[in-house]
């Protein structure tokens, strides 16, 4: 790991490492993230098929979109954007999850270009997108401001950011770190911090002057009888925001 | 998992016609593997389908049965483009007469009475034979692009990350991404993943046969709970009907090794004179009744849909509904993944398909049982109780169209298909 990484939290990057091996197992530790997947590739598909134009049911909507998902993990997301079509670039600053990644999509015959780096590398080698996806990630970098500033320089004239995090709200402290990580044991003690946790309003701030503004968000919501998350106006706990950089 | 396939080379050349590779490999070409397979290749077209039988070839052309389709299941068949193509082969059945009597009572009373379309114009179910229904399926999915292969039964299969490796026919192996067992009530490939079943025999037997009467029967289907069990007659083209008649095992078999002469003496006792003379025209065959449930209807890579997942009594007439639910609700989830760019294969993507059937299956077989257990017996205060039930069903319009809506497979979460809506 380069000493020069400026938004990296190597306390971070080493609780997840090991718990890399987890990744796909949709039993495992990282079954909430599982259960999160339908509706946030949801919300990606559909916002990304309305803004580009395309047809959500043709096959391979995506074609011909470069897609950066900064803090890729295991590759939760990264495998079905390369299956919907999209020449997707995966980083993550842990080489433990890249290496993941790499044999997952590797057996499963999915094309990612995984990288071990960070947004601030890919933004000085001048790489660009026309969708960056920053998914449950904000809340683990040691400065969101610096980090948000570099994924929007990514963006391409006309592209999109999606943002999904969880806010700093007192329902949020209950829900996602007292319920989820001591009550129900979904997530291991200690994933989120509460102090690390993010407002829609910090986004809005980090992103001013970036050119990249957010122009829909939308609440994530768990339904316990239905045992599955769906898209809620309640913003307290996880929330999607996805922005835009003028044509 | 199932058994490992250890054979080092792929013998492409004895199978031709089954492919190394595919998506979606179903095994077993009934209605249920058929409508699975042509429902994917329709939602997801960029998606390859295999449909591998064990049986050989024409022999699904043998089949001399009839199903009774309920409105959702024909919603289904339209938004295949198969309904158009069944309609001169499909009797409508717009009144159901459901009765309780001991065998020798010369009028039977009425008690209830399913007359009455569901929506107008529409009647609660359809006779159809099976196959009709087989042959349009098969030539919907061959249009569609889905291979169909006979004398390709499965003899084993294991999963090896992204890919279940599996071994049809000759030995030919075929890599897929998702294996879907629609193999039967008494499923090898069910046994193969290791998933185990809860078992009732209800030491009953189902005698099946079509018969032809000489009196039209006007699109009236009857149900007679008899003391050895329900007797049903269902409607089918012309002045013929389909029949259901239930009795104990041992009975059964002596009424099917009996002369013709008795087994048509025993007939008329039970379906009455009212249609006049009556010829068996096809049958009769006896299928061992029982109720079996699979305890999980998928594992990594593997699913199980229609009997293979659910054989219930077929007091109410719905096991084919429920193997069309199965082959929509499966379908939706698969192509719903695959629109999602998910892993089609992928347990946590088939618990969705599980969730969503199981509860509805499990009501369904407790239903049935249930019913089974009430009407197959002949103790007066038992009579007594179930006559006035079903006399207090039929006087209460909102308790009868919950049973007429039931019947036609319309409650519940309705996968798009059955809504008649493309996935």
């Amino acid at each position: 790991m380069s000493d020069s990484a400026t938004t990296i939290d190597q306390a971070e990057v080493d609780r997840f490492s090991r718990l890399a091996a987890e990744w796909w197992n949709p039993k495992g530790k990282f079954k909430p993230l599982h259960k999160f997947n339908p509706v946030r590739l949801t919300y990606i598909r559909d916002t990304v098929c309305a803004h580009f134009g395309r047809d959500p049911n043709a096959p391979k909507p995506f074609e011909g979109l470069r897609l950066l998902d900064i803090g890729c993990g295991g590759g939760l997301l990264s495998e079905p954007m390369s299956r919907l079509g999209a020449d997707v670039v995966g980083a993550d600053a842990s080489e433990t999850n890249i290496e993941v990644a790499k044999i997952h999509a590797d057996q499963s015959g999915v094309d990612v270009d995984y990288r071990a780096t960070t947004s601030e590398a890919l933004e000085a080698a001048g790489e660009t997108f026309d969708i960056v996806l920053n998914m449950e990630v904000v809340e683990h970098v040691a400065d969101v401001d610096l980090f948000m500033k570099s994924c929007a320089a990514m963006v391409r004239p006309g592209g999109l950011m999606f943002v999904a995090t969880i806010n700093r709200t007192t329902k949020a402290w209950g829900l996602a770190i007292v319920g989820a990580e001591y009550v129900l044991g979904w997530l291991p003690r200690g994933t989120h911090q509460y102090e690390k946790l993010v407002k829609p309003s910090e986004i809005d701030a980090a992103l001013s002057g970036t050119g990249v503004e957010v122009f829909d968000r939308s609440g994530v919501f768990y339904n316990v009888l239905a045992d599955e998350w769906r898209l809620s106006r309640d913003m307290d706990v996880n929330y999607m925001v996805v922005a835009r950089r003028g044509a | 998992m199932a058994k490992a396939s250890t054979k080092s080379a792929r013998s492409k050349a004895k199978k031709p016609a089954l492919p190394d590779r595919c998506d979606v490999f179903v095994a077993g070409a009934g209605y249920v593997g058929l409508a699975t397979a042509l429902s994917v290749a329709r939602g997801a077209p960029d998606l390859s389908v295999v449909v591998a039988d064990a049986a050989p070839e024409g022999v699904w052309e043998k089949d001399g049965r009839a199903s009774a389709i309920a409105a959702a299941a024909c919603k289904m068949l339209e938004a295949l483009d198969c309904w158009d193509a069944l309609v001169p082969h499909a009797q409508p059945m717009t009144e159901m007469i459901v009765t309780d009597s001991r065998t020798a009572d010369p009028v039977r009373p009425v008690f209830l009475t399913f007359d009455g379309d569901v929506a107008p114009g529409e009647p609660f179910a359809h006779m159809l034979p099976n196959v009709e229904m087989n042959r349009i399926l098969r030539q919907r999915c061959a249009e569609a692009g889905v291979t169909i292969v006979q004398g390709a039964g499965v003899t084993g299969f294991e999963r090896d990350g992204a890919l279940t490796r599996i071994m049809a026919g000759d030995d030919t192996i075929v890599e897929a991404r998702l294996l879907i067992a629609c193999d039967g009530v008494r499923s090898r490939l069910r046994d193969m993943a290791g998933i185990r079943t809860v078992h009732w025999d209800y030491g009953q037997s189902g005698i099946v046969a079509t018969i032809a009467h000489e009196r039209p029967h006007e699109g009236r289907a009857e149900e007679h709970f008899l003391p050895a069990g329900p007797f049903a007659i269902l409607p089918l083209t012309g002045n013929r009907s389909s029949i259901v008649w239930t009795e104990s095992t041992e009975n059964a078999e002596r009424l099917l090794k009996a002369d013709p002469f008795t087994f048509e003496m025993e007939l008329e006792q039970r379906f009455g004179l009212k249609l006049g003379e009556l010829t068996v025209e096809d049958g009769p065959r006896a299928y061992p009744l029982g109720l079996t449930l699979a305890r999980d209807f998928v594992a990594e890579r593997f699913a199980l849909a229609g009997d293979a997942a659910h054989g219930i009594h077929p007091i109410a007439g719905q096991g084919l509904n429920l193997g069309f639910k199965d082959a929509a609700a499966l379908a939706e989830t698969v192509v719903e993944a695959h629109r999602l760019g998910q892993d089609i294969g992928a347990l946590d993507v088939l618990e969705r398909y599980q969730r969503w059937r199981r509860f509805d299956t499990v009501q369904m077989g407790v239903t049935t049982d249930v019913l089974n257990r009430l009407f197959s017996n002949d103790l007066a205060p038992v009579r007594a109780v179930r006559d006035l039930g079903l006399g207090l069903v039929d006087r209460m319009p909102q308790l009868k169209s919950f049973f007429i809506r039931q019947a036609a497979g319309l409650a519940g979460p309705a996968p798009r298909l059955l809504r008649g809506d493309p996935i």
